[in-house]
């Protein structure tokens, strides 16, 4: 089972700041509200809520991918 | 055998000649399946400032072509204390396009783009000249655009932007141009520099390490553009240079690159690789000498001043982290630190990388975390409104 | 029972429920237009915006099942099923009701991109969202139209609250955009770094 991580487009990001109040254990806000997020895979029993905050990205900027394939960039 | 060196030839005041430069090396081989394998051997890395190996680039490139690839020239040169691609340019034309063609060739491109900086106007005519001695297929395929004189348009990804759309702005990542680049087509981004040391390993074969082009400039009697042996220690360059007083500190890799103690830089070697070990960066091959006599806060205020004004501004943290970072900083240069600003530009430095489209905000980041180091003793002073250890009168920010 | 009293029911439920589908569908407006305001209080994280815009979306379209239902089955107004799904079908006010079943088409729509929002991309999901500025007026004229007590006290006063908020929460959102410092950043910079194509 490939390990998942959550990955922002900076550009399309605007700040709205829905993700780290669906997500706040791995999502942080810095001081003008962009994301700061955890690196690292995300623990599978936070997946849902992972899911959830992609979802709830006004811009769709927050995505889930693979980390294998990240690890090639 | 003396490896050919990219300097070598007639004197430095003018072009080479197509005709000169062909009677000096002969022609260029094609460039083949073979060539990536010599310059795998010959261990040739890029010379944009990544020092990424160009065998690699080159096979991903050839991998995903199906004879429809480009090849980009990047000779943006945004860099304001770089000359070297600008010098290579004005002066041996034809060694950089025999490195586009030879590239075009390997990887199976059917065109190849020149991105000269729009202010590079010498370089500019220079290159379009060349173009028209070369022959008629090579002109067909090859074309010289301007780029916007703005430092994030050298970045690989703005420059592609910009061919398809004449936006020199950074994209977002994946895909890589070696993916989708020009016309969403596999995309060899590839520095001159790199391009012309193509251009002799082509001829030269597996010869020996190369060489490096670096900027020399600061405190030293002959700024400009010196021609060195990979390997040699940046002491050896910067007596090339006519030497530099001891104390003081050297910008290594140029603003994007970060501060080093003088007396540790001359004894390190000019490689890419052993000096990315010790968490420093050739970068673009800029040696920049700072005297002990200046100060070190306040000349990194002014870089993160300038490197703020530059952001491409797509992404907030680049946008507000970066400009409050170059702020906080001007304000401890100029002695009216307030409570808190150390604290504030320690957190918002690390909270920067990785955190835009492109590395702008990281090469900040590096900037500034390596002066942190440096120049501690500076900061310290600075922040309690001592003035400068360096002694001079404080920048006004 | 006499017929005449069952019209009535099904009349006043097609005029209650069309009217609660437009306070519904007001609200939802409101709450899309605040929804990247960063709108926030204690209690009413920012996110809750646009997780409520969406629900109530799906709500009011229970009521305009309702509405849509109960208007076609009404055999004083004799419309039949083609007149809810073809607009301006209907010999019956022609032109009002036909902007209704336009702007309930639209509605479906919007909301069928919304939910497959993941798998149809950014850019299609917003461009058809855009539509959501028709369906609103669209629903508010049909109401005006369509109703034959549409100059009641009430049915015009509910009528004026709902056009009043959608245009304070509008000018509000415009004006917001004018001041978000992100916009004009990204503006400024695309104009210094943008060049007129050159020739080949």
């Amino acid at each position: 089972m490939t390990m998942q991580e959550l990955a922002v487009d900076r550009i399309r990001c605007d700040g709205s700041g829905f993700c780290a109040e669906v997500f706040p254990e791995m999502i942080q806000l810095d001081d003008w509200g962009y994301p700061i997020v955890a690196a690292g895979a995300v623990p599978e029993h936070l997946m849902a809520h992972a899911r959830r905050a992609v979802a709830s990205c006004p811009v769709l900027a927050l995505k889930l991918r693979a980390r294998a394939e990240a690890a090639r960039r | 055998m003396t490896p050919l060196t990219l300097l070598d030839g007639p004197a430095l005041d003018t072009p080479e000649s197509y005709d000169s430069h062909v009677r000096r090396l002969g022609r260029a081989p094609q460039g083949s399946a073979a060539m990536v394998d010599l310059l795998d051997a010959a261990g040739l890395r890029g010379r944009g400032g990544a020092a990424f190996p160009v065998a690699t680039k080159w096979r991903a490139v050839a991998q995903r072509s199906r004879g429809d690839a480009a090849v980009l020239a990047n000779g943006a040169e945004g860099e304001p204390l770089s000359a070297k691609d600008r010098l290579l340019m004005e002066t041996r034309p034809h060694l950089v396009l025999d490195g586009a063609v030879l590239a075009a060739q390997t990887v199976r491109a059917r065109e190849v783009v020149l991105y000269v900086g729009e202010d590079h106007r010498r370089a500019h005519a220079v290159m379009q000249a060349a173009l028209r001695e070369r022959p008629a297929d090579e002109r067909r395929s090859i074309r010289v655009l301007a780029a916007p004189a703005r430092y994030v348009a050298g970045e690989e990804s703005a420059a592609v932007h910009f061919v398809n759309e004449g936006v020199a702005l950074p994209t977002t990542v994946p895909p890589r141009p070696f993916e989708r680049g020009i016309a969403g087509r596999p995309t060899l981004v590839q520095n001159v520099e790199t391009l012309a040391h193509v251009a002799l390993v082509a001829r030269r074969g597996d010869a020996g390490p190369g060489t490096a082009l670096l900027t020399m400039s600061g405190a030293v009697p002959r700024r400009g553009v010196v021609e060195v042996p990979q390997g040699s220690t940046i002491g050896e360059a910067l007596a090339r240079a006519g030497g530099a007083a001891p104390g003081g500190a050297v910008l290594l890799g140029g603003y994007f690159g970060g501060w080093v103690d003088l007396d540790q830089a001359v004894r390190m070697p000019v490689d890419a690789a052993w000096l990315r070990s010790q968490g420093l960066a050739l970068g673009c091959g800029v040696v920049a000498v700072l005297p002990e006599s200046r100060c070190g806060v306040a000349e990194t205020a002014r870089i993160l001043g300038w490197l703020a004004e530059q952001s491409a501004r797509q992404c907030g943290p680049c946008v507000f982290g970066l400009r409050a970072i170059a702020e906080a900083v001007q304000r401890i240069a100029g002695g009216a630190a307030e409570s808190g600003d150390m604290q504030r530009v320690q957190r918002w430095s690390q909270q920067l990388a990785g955190r835009g489209a492109c590395k702008h905000p990281d090469g900040a980041a590096g900037l500034l975390q390596s002066a942190l180091r440096v120049f501690a003793e500076d900061f310290t002073m600075h922040e309690l409104r001592r003035g400068c250890v360096a002694g001079a009168r404080t920048v006004a920010a | 029972m006499a017929p005449a009293m069952n019209n009535t029911l099904l009349w006043y439920t097609a005029r209650a429920a069309g009217l609660v589908s437009l306070v519904f569908l007001t609200a939802v407006m409101v709450l899309g237009l605040l929804a990247r305001m960063r709108v926030e209080g204690r209690g009413w994280p920012r996110f809750l915006t646009a997780a409520v815009h969406r629900d109530l979306a799906l709500l009011s379209l229970v009521f305009l099942v309702l509405h849509i239902v109960t208007a076609v089955v009404d055999p004083f107004t004799s419309l039949g099923l083609g007149a809810a799904v073809v607009p301006f079908g209907s010999y019956y006010r022609t032109f009002w009701l036909g902007l209704g079943t336009l702007s309930v088409e639209l509605m479906l729509a919007v909301v069928l991109t919304s939910l497959l929002r993941r798998w149809i991309g950014q850019r299609v999901w917003r461009g058809v969202h855009w539509a959501a500025y028709a369906v609103w007026p669209m629903a508010v004229v049909h109401g005006i139209g369509t109703g034959t007590d549409a100059f009641s006290l009430w049915s015009l006063a509910i009528t004026v609250a709902c056009v009043a908020s959608v245009a304070v929460a509008l000018m509000w959102r415009i004006d917001f955009a004018r001041r978000d410092p992100l916009h004009a950043e990204r503006r400024a910079a695309a104009q210094v770094h943008t060049r007129e194509p050159q020739p080949r």
